[in-house]
């Protein structure tokens, strides 16, 4: 059957569904603020702000707290209700998804680190076009699938799927460009070696919303299509499915 | 088979599993229709009950799970009020042709009651009674198939020291192992199990459950349950029942995962109906 975002409303016990509520709403606040913490991080190294920088890198520790307290949830949600069906797989979701924002963190984290060694060192802003590029692609990607998550809108999810393999190739021709910038001037390579990391966390990214999507999949349609090949998806046989 | 990868051969292949139907059976039941005094209990059920597999029937009160298990042993013959149509068929013969002796389908296809109901007599006359009835057998040969009969039945250790002692001295979940070893005594092919644990504690519903998983390698099983977690625990497949109607018959693990009529999954997930 398929399972939308009135369904987890709907039981006998109206404590359940507060339950599980919560932890859609709790999920979805801990990915509003991953969101954010990578939204800061790019603008802090276009920016050259190291203040901005550093408050992303102080905030990791309260998206930490948010996932610490959601699989809390999950689990007293798993002992004291055996939840089964579409409750089990919300709350197995849950968990999933919990584990890839706190990544998101991470890497957000990590970009706002290499926005201060660049704002202090002051050399050039080599790169940031591809950052800029990448950045506005996955936090795109990272936004529908928290979106899809919310509304459990199985299109938009399966879009995010596909959509990860273009951000791939976007990073594969921006490391191509950076490597040119490096031959051609041997005194930039620390700095884009910085940015080199910006755009390989910001590719991890792309692959922690791929998950989050892709959790989305087994949430409505309770299928796991984690390590298939999107273009062997057939998209039409899921969403058809009973 | 908690999820499966998305390819198109993949659902092909899950469709596959989920059908029963390719299983090898036991019993099979064929458009069964049951009523009482005129009011339908069972409505042209048809489902096919796998070889040595756990089997459970879940559905509300009223649904028909029990009529359904009452039926496979021809409980209901002596009740006048009771219609039937269709066929049951217990490794391909119709257990209600007339060639069939309903005294030699019961042993074929033994039943435990959700009440422990030993005789009153003592532990190994218990298990000794069917055996008594069968006919003639040496002392020796008798021991022989009571010890392995309550051996099976996880018991033998708990009372091998009393057999001489009554059966209701024994805890209710003993008393229900007891009548485990009583059933399995006479080597029946199918136990059937009307809700075998709902008045035990939970431990001795715990030896109940891990006895169900061991004797599945001799017999087939059949289980109906008011307690969806314990179908979930045991079952290989799982039938849920409504109205007297079959409405979803699939692999435990599918039907609790992701059940395919929402009609099962607001059963499963305590949802409105």
């Amino acid at each position: 059957m398929d399972i939308t975002s009135e369904t987890h409303s709907q039981h006998i016990s109206k404590q359940f569904n507060q339950e599980l509520e919560e932890l859609k709403t709790h999920l979805m606040a801990m990915g509003g603020l991953v969101e954010k913490q990578v939204q800061e991080a790019v603008t802090a190294l276009l920016d050259g702000d190291s203040r901005l920088a550093e408050r992303v890198r102080d905030n990791d520790n309260a998206v930490n707290d948010m996932q610490i307290k959601i699989d809390d949830e999950c689990t007293r949600v798993l002992a004291r209700r055996q939840p089964a069906a579409s409750d089990l797989r919300l709350v197995l979701a849950v968990i999933r998804a919990t584990s890839d924002l706190e990544r998101i963190g991470d890497e957000a984290s990590k970009i706002a680190r290499n926005a201060m060694s660049l704002a202090e060192a002051g050399n050039g802003s080599k790169g940031f076009i591809e950052v800029r590029h990448i950045s506005e692609h996955v936090r795109k990607m990272v936004r529908d699938a928290l979106t899809a998550f919310a509304r459990f809108d199985l299109d938009l999810a399966l879009e995010v799927v596909h959509e990860d393999e273009a951000v791939d190739s976007e990073y594969t021709t921006a490391m191509r460009s950076l490597m040119t910038f490096m031959m051609e001037d041997p005194r930039s390579i620390t700095s884009v070696l910085s940015v080199m990391w910006i755009l390989r966390a910001l590719e991890r990214i792309g692959d922690h919303a791929n998950n989050l999507a892709e959790y989305v999949v087994y949430l409505v349609k309770g299928l796991d299509i984690r390590h298939t090949d999107p273009d062997e998806l057939d998209d039409e046989a899921i969403k058809r499915r009973g | 088979m908690l999820a499966q990868s998305a390819t198109p051969a993949n659902i092909a292949e899950r469709e596959a599993v989920i059908d029963i139907a390719a299983a090898d059976s036991c019993l099979e039941i064929q458009a069964l229709s049951l009523a009482y005094a005129g009011t339908p209990a069972l409505k042209e059920l048809t489902l096919r009950v796998p070889r040595r597999r756990v089997t459970a029937f879940i559905g509300p009160s009223g649904c028909g799970k029990s009529t359904l298990l009452r039926a496979l042993n021809r409980l209901h013959d002596l009740n006048e009020t009771v219609s039937r149509r269709g066929e049951i068929r217990l490794e391909g013969q119709e257990i209600h042709a007339p060639e069939v002796a309903v005294a030699e389908l019961r042993r074929r296809v033994g039943m435990v009651f959700q009440t422990p109901n030993p005789f009153p007599m003592s532990i190994y006359e218990n298990v000794a009674f069917g055996l008594r009835l069968q006919g003639d057998m040496r002392k020796r040969q008798r021991d022989e198939v009571v010890e392995w009969a309550l051996r099976s039945a996880a018991l033998w250790d708990e009372v091998k020291a009393r057999l001489g002692d009554s059966a209701w001295s024994l805890s209710g979940g003993q008393q229900q192992r007891l009548v485990i070893a009583r059933t399995l005594a006479v080597k029946p092919e199918v136990l059937l199990l009307d809700e075998p644990a709902s008045a035990l504690d939970p431990i001795s519903t715990l030896k109940i459950e891990e006895l169900i998983r061991s004797l599945k390698s001799q017999l087939t099983l059949v289980l109906v349950t008011h307690n969806m977690q314990q179908a979930a625990r045991v079952s290989d497949y799982t039938a849920f029942l409504h109205d007297g109607e079959l409405v979803e018959y699939a692999p435990t693990d599918a039907l609790f995962t992701n059940p395919r009529l929402a009609r099962t999954e607001n059963y499963i997930t305590g949802r409105m109906a």
